[in-house]
């Protein structure tokens, strides 16, 4: 009897590649060998210093030291970057345990194919969507989940001006202390909840608004009797076209107080101008207002493209009934419509809560209170944490605060995800 | 009846006008004379082309403004990230629509759920690892963050690899075709509407970006257009409002055009990621 499995599968776990070479497969091996040499160079020299980096952040801070007769100023450890080595050292090490396993696997299931006699060579189609995946893998490791776990970490130590800078001074671990902070603390706590309200209240309003004030221009386009469909339909697209950054910017100017177009239309008419963007309520209502312009198109093309998937004869069928124009768009527009764009509705929402360019590039969360902390009328959470981050260097609060996001947003994607169709009946189609 | 047609004509012109208003005067801004944001008269009464003169010669003697070294910083970061940012995706989204692999179903959840997460929340710590890698202020820098989280957005590419039939392939293989040459031959080719649709979105996405870009790039040579023009109107503001509106003319222009132009896949992407459910 045969015992290629488990003989293959002991020798790579006693070092990555043996089994390999036992099966035969030398090139394999001996990739998987010099894998394991770098790995274990790289764990006994690097890893533990920078695991305790990440422990310590570091015990000194820059600091007079003695040199020869007279004192210098010595630079200390550096607590971010020690973080952040910490945090990459632990992730190479994870990789490498990663492919420790993949390579013990791989020689006991061609150790397997050994024994029965099959052709060693034929296992490619389940290596081919990991090569189409490993490009993109790194990508998003490093430059997505990496930032989020740093974030994460961030939000548990006192990384904030003016008192913990590095390389000045040291930063250290607090703990839940941050939150603490955020949830009790009143100048901290005050800002959070106003701040959050009006995202809430703002992505609600913003995103309903754009809905149905796309589903209505659809249907006056839509409407028998109007002419020029494809005209109208073009006309009202530009504002989608035109890069957002542009367009907000522009539109920031034209609501200018006293130098701006539409106060000098309204003056011409003899009425007063109104202070669009310098009032906490006609700056809310002109961001909602400039939102709606950027974000209809969008809902009345997808609407253009349902309204005709809707059947005729029911329509025709609600005429021989008698029913008025409004029973038909509620009993049977409407129905329609909801039913294709719920996903859609609800990733606009999300979107909406995070909705940086339209608040920033507009107000800038502008106009300023005395009521909150380093935050403005109009500032929704996340533009709050860019100013936190760029302008005060507030950095663990604006950790905190994206944590805080990432698990709401979290929540609400998997939620709409596991709902859809397409997840649960996905095999289904073909 | 009548009465209702002509309320609609009404309402489409007014909205009409809503839309078309800020493109207009922004252009006709650029054309007039002076610098100020504040005009008597819609139409300008003097022509003049100075200030894309001014834009392109870059002659300023009290400042410089190096517009055309921004629009080739721009055109080279947005191509290079269009063409790597797609890449990812397409492979992405082939890999996940066709193959049953193990913990296919956990990573799909994942995806979504980082996708819905927006990069610039997690700012510092991406500020920190371009430092640690050195590449802080380099156009590099910001062609990688942009593609490298490309693949996040796959599920509309997916959407549509899922709907090629799958008897396509499976004769194809019969015939002896690898994966390789499948994809290359067979799915590529009749995927050119989706192709267009995300290249299109990643193009737009960089050429636009300013979160990133003001982050990253630190000497105005090496700036980007979103970076560039939003420092010519935030330190000077509306004092040189019609240098701005014509440096936004240029922008919008390519961008604009490119959307109108290719308006039809950009739709069929949309109305794709709408049928998701």
């Amino acid at each position: 009897m045969k015992r290629n499995a488990a003989a293959a599968g002991w020798l790579s776990a006693l070092c990555m590649g043996l089994g390999q070479s036992y099966n035969r497969q030398y090139a394999k091996g001996l990739l998987f060998v010099l894998i394991h040499a770098a790995g274990i160079y790289l764990v006994t020299s690097k890893l533990f210093p920078y695991l305790k980096g990440l422990a310590t952040l570091g015990d000194k801070g820059q600091h007079l030291e003695k040199v020869g007769k007279i004192f210098k100023n010595v630079p200390g450890d550096h607590s971010v970057f020690m973080m952040i080595h910490g945090v990459l050292a632990a992730l190479v090490f994870l990789l490498y345990i990663f492919i420790y396993i993949v390579n013990i696997r791989d020689a006991v299931s061609v150790g397997r194919r050994r024994e029965q006699g099959k052709d060693t060579r034929r296992l490619n189609s389940s290596v081919f969507p990991w090569m189409l995946l490993a490009l993109p893998i790194v990508g998003v490791v490093f430059f997505t989940i990496m930032p989020i776990v740093f974030t994460s970490l961030l939000a548990f130590t006192n990384y904030a001006s003016p008192n913990h800078i590095p390389p000045r001074n040291l930063v250290d671990w607090v703990g839940f202390a941050t939150f603490k902070k955020l949830f009790t603390l009143n100048v901290w706590s005050d800002t959070f909840v106003g701040v959050l309200t009006w995202t809430v209240i703002w992505a609600i309003l913003a995103t309903f608004t754009c809905y149905f004030g796309g589903i209505l221009v659809a249907l006056l386009i839509n409407q028998k009797g109007i002419k020029f469909k494809g005209f109208w339909r073009m006309l009202f697209i530009i504002p989608y076209a035109i890069p957002q950054f542009v367009s907000l910017l522009i539109l920031r100017n034209m609501l200018n107080e006293k130098f701006g177009p539409i106060n000098q239309y309204f003056q011409a008419f003899g009425m007063q101008g109104l202070p669009w963007l310098n009032d906490p309520f006609w700056a809310k209502v002109s961001v909602i207002v400039v939102n709606m312009w950027i974000g209809i198109p969008v809902t009345m093309v997808l609407a253009m493209g349902i309204l005709t998937t809707i059947p005729q004869d029911l329509y025709e069928a609600a005429d021989v009934d008698g029913a008025s124009g409004w029973m038909k768009f509620r009993n049977i527009t409407m129905p329609f419509v909801l039913f294709s764009t719920t996903p859609i509705l609800i990733t606009q929402f999300v979107g909406n809560i995070n909705n940086f360019n339209v608040i920033f590039l507009l107000t800038g969360g502008n106009p300023a209170t005395m009521k909150y902390n380093n935050a403005g009328q109009t500032d929704l959470l996340v533009t709050w944490l860019y100013k936190l981050t760029l302008d005060f260097n507030q950095y663990n609060i604006a950790a905190a605060v994206a944590i805080l996001i990432f698990l709401f947003i979290a929540f609400f994607s998997i939620l709409l995800y596991r709902r859809t169709r397409s997840f649960r009946e996905e095999d289904m189609i073909q | 009846m009548k009465l209702k047609l002509l309320l609609s004509y009404v309402l489409l012109v007014l909205i009409g006008v809503a839309c078309f208003y800020p493109a207009l005067w922004t252009v006709l801004s650029s054309l007039r004379e002076g610098n100020s944001l504040f005009s008597d008269h819609f139409w300008p009464q003097q022509w003049t082309l100075d200030h894309y003169r001014e834009l392109f010669l870059n002659n300023r003697t009290d400042r410089s403004i190096p517009y055309v070294t921004w629009y080739l910083n721009t055109l080279k970061v947005s191509t290079t990230s269009m063409v790597l940012g797609t890449l990812i995706q397409l492979l992405t989204a082939y890999a996940f629509s066709r193959f049953r692999f193990k913990g296919r179903k956990n990573m799909l959840t994942v995806v979504l759920i980082l996708g819905m997460f927006p990069g610039f929340l997690s700012l510092i710590a991406t500020f920190v690892i371009l430092n640690t890698l050195n590449l802080l202020d380099t156009q590099w820098a910001l062609i990688l963050v942009y593609s490298a989280g490309a693949a996040l957005g796959m599920f509309v590419a997916k959407g549509f690899f899922d709907t090629i039939p799958r008897s396509l392939e499976e004769a194809a293989r019969i015939d002896g075709a690898s994966h390789m040459k499948i994809f290359t031959t067979i799915i590529l080719p009749l995927s050119r509407p989706i192709i267009t649709y995300i290249s299109l979105t990643t193009f737009a996405g960089a050429w636009v970006d300013f979160i990133f870009a003001r982050m990253i790039l630190r000497t105005p040579e090496n700036w980007t257009l979103a970076v560039g023009l939003w420092n010519l109107i935030d330190s000077y503001n509306s004092t040189e409002f019609t240098l701005f509106a014509a440096g936004c003319v240029l922008i919008a222009i390519p961008i604009t055009a490119l959307f109108m132009y290719t308006q039809r896949f950009l739709i069929e992407g949309l109305t794709a990621g709408a049928s998701k459910g």
